[in-house]
């Protein structure tokens, strides 16, 4: 009697602990959707996904090689921070729906423009990093003004810009060093010690040296740590990144970005003004690809006519395989960090490993093709009317 | 009294080159009231509600809004004016959200940590689901993305938007063209809503069933050229239907057809 008079009981109480959530009302055609789906419509997830896939390949391949001892980890991490650079810039131009493939040869030149000013005309180095940065972002401007002012792709503008400016580069070194490399520069830059400090070698040595102290990090025989310090490009990719992903997903300006990309006609109907959005991202893109000229001039001692070639290509691997879309209106910056980090790892990577390097490519190529086609899938799924 | 009129387009015609896009059409639109325009493809609307948005200028004729001569260089300044367009493409971006896409171009903003201006996410996401919910969209979660709206919602979301950014003149270019019949309802309820709060309408059309109900007075456009204004009282739905163009070539089609089937 009393275990029926208990089972009752739980019954009732277990219906009056049901009735309020029932008295909620809710709307029949909104459905839960599961954390995972949620996930999935995160731009970055191809990108982290595949960052993870390469880390376990390289480290059951790679594991005992060094790759991931600390001079290995700066190796490879100083690629994917140069290539992050330009991915960063990439990666905000692409989700506004276009593209720049002259930003390869714009470091080539933008090195150029560092290096012949102090060697062969007599301009103190600040001026002619200065002189680069402004004549590159110009660049920048003027590629943004042909495209929106034509409307012509800028797949076509912008090729025309990357044989220009290589052809630009190697006028200018062999017209003035007689050869296709401008040498010598790299002791201006230890001679100035603003442009040193922004540009050149490695910084936080204290630190190095203090986890040396602590037996954390490897050391040499010498007592000095294995990598005296963290190379200038990641603190240069660090920020740049973490100064555009903010832009991109807090601020008006990143709205106006999406927006652009997403419809551009649809973006002028509403006010945004698209031209002045796309323009400034075309100088954002030539900014960076100048920053990567002058810190890679700053730390190989010269400027040369073959720099930065198909870096264009890769920026915009790493930058659809952090999940931008092509077309545009989509994306994330920390997804494209991702896209240069697995990039670095493959590059570097590889030559740990017993495979022929001559690989590479076709390795790089594989994740392309996975990328676009996952992208696609989360687009037709995210655009996909109920 | 011309103040009668919110807006006002005094013999108006638009030039392409060659081509006579409006040919002296005169429209005028009172306060708080739906005005609708119709005509059939290649009528001139499309020019006409440019003109209107600032997107033409006109060739010759003014243009009046409250009684004042206005010559607009671009859309921005009939929005500035009160004066809100939404097109067929509703300018959403599908992968965009609810509140983003609400607010795009006029982001709420507020300082971060005191400095840096950001958008007050919150603050749209909260008014974006009010505002819909107003006009009786419920949206659990602004965030979601516009894609996973139904036509009929991404229409309301479009003037819901136009409306909380003050407009004092709805333009709507063939807002019921594209959905089916419960939510061509929402939308002209949306309309009716619209005009109860004060706000003049000017509804684009060429379905004469969506039109009569909701509208007061009628302008009909055949060729680039007006065909007058009437007002509802004085006219018939079966009167604008045989004035439209296409009227009496539909009626001739019935008669063939319902002649041979006999």
């Amino acid at each position: 009697m009393s275990v029926i008079n208990e089972s009752v009981t739980t019954m009732i109480q277990a219906k009056r602990a049901k009735a309020p959530e029932e008295a909620v009302p809710t709307d029949e055609r909104v459905r839960k959707i599961s954390p995972w789906r949620v996930l999935l419509d995160r731009p970055e997830l191809g990108s982290i996904a595949g960052t993870v896939l390469v880390f376990a390949f390289f480290g059951i391949f790679a594991g005992g090689s060094g790759m991931f001892a600390l001079d290995g980890v700066i190796n490879w991490a100083q690629v994917a921070g140069y290539l992050g650079i330009i991915a960063v810039g990439a990666c905000l131009l692409m989700i506004a729906g276009e593209f720049d493939l002259s930003m390869g040869s714009m470091i080539g030149f933008a090195g150029v423009m560092v290096a012949i000013p102090p060697m062969y005309l007599g301009w103190p180095l600040w001026a002619a990093v200065l002189f680069a940065f402004a004549g590159s972002m110009a660049l920048g401007a003027l590629n943004g003004y042909l495209v929106v002012r034509t409307k012509l792709p800028s797949f076509i503008v912008t090729l025309a810009f990357m044989f220009i400016l290589r052809g630009l580069t190697l006028v200018l070194s062999t017209g003035f060093a007689n050869s296709t490399i401008v040498s010598g520069i790299g002791d201006k830059f230890s001679e100035d010690p603003v442009i040193s400090a922004l540009f050149q070698g490695t910084t936080l040595h204290w630190l190095f040296n203090a986890l040396a102290g602590m037996n954390l990090i490897e050391k040499l025989p010498s007592g000095d740590p294995v990598v005296g310090g963290l190379p200038k490009v990641l603190i240069w990719w660090l920020a740049m990144a973490a100064v555009a992903g903010f832009v991109l997903a807090r601020t008006r300006f990143g709205n106006w970005i999406y927006t652009v990309g997403g419809d551009a006609n649809a973006a002028k109907n509403v006010g945004v003004p698209v031209r002045r959005v796309k323009i400034s991202l075309f100088v954002l893109t030539a900014f960076c690809a100048c920053l990567f000229g002058v810190l890679q001039v700053a730390d190989v001692g010269s400027a040369a006519a073959d720099r930065g070639l198909q870096k264009e290509f890769e920026a915009i691997i790493a930058v659809v395989i952090g999940g931008t879309l092509l077309t545009g209106g989509f994306g994330s910056v920390i997804g494209a960090c991702f896209g240069a980090l697995i990039f670095g790892v493959v590059q570097i990577g590889i030559s740990y490993t017993n495979i022929d390097s001559d690989w590479y490519r076709v390795f790089l190529g594989g994740m392309l093709l996975l990328a676009v086609l996952f992208n696609h899938y989360i687009r037709s799924r995210a655009a996909a009317t109920k | 009294m011309a103040d009668d009129y919110i807006l006002e387009l005094d013999n108006v015609s638009k030039y392409f080159g060659t081509v006579i896009a409006l040919q002296g059409v005169t429209l005028r639109l009172k306060r708080g009231e739906v005005h609708c325009l119709l005509g059939d493809n290649g009528a001139g609307k499309s020019t006409l509600i440019k003109t209107l948005a600032g997107v033409h200028t006109p060739s010759t004729g003014a243009y009046r809004v409250e009684g004042e001569e206005v010559r607009f260089s671009s859309p921005r300044e009939a929005l500035d004016r009160g004066i809100a367009t939404v097109y067929q493409d509703l300018a959403l971006v599908p992968l965009m959200s609810v509140a983003r896409n609400f607010f795009a171009g006029r982001e709420p903003r507020r300082k971060w940590l005191g400095v840096l201006p950001v958008i007050d996410m919150a603050y749209a996401n909260e008014t974006a689901r009010e505002k819909l919910a107003e006009m009786g969209i419920h949206v659990r979660d602004a965030s979601q993305p516009v894609g996973t709206m139904s036509g009929g919602e991404r229409q309301c979301l479009a003037i819901a938007r136009a409306i909380h950014f003050g407009a004092k003149v709805l333009i709507l270019d063939e807002p019921t063209a594209a959905l089916g019949v419960k939510q061509s309802c929402n939308v002209l309820k949306l309309i009716h809503n619209a005009r109860a709060r004060g706000i003049s309408v000017i509804f684009i059309t060429h379905n004469v069933h969506h039109a009569y109900p909701i509208a007061d007075s009628f302008t009909l456009l055949n060729r680039g050229q007006s065909m007058g204004t009437f007002a509802k009282n004085d006219i018939s739905k079966e009167e604008v239907l045989d004035m439209m163009a296409g009227g009496t070539e539909i009626q001739q089609l019935v008669d063939q057809l319902e002649g041979r089937a006999a």
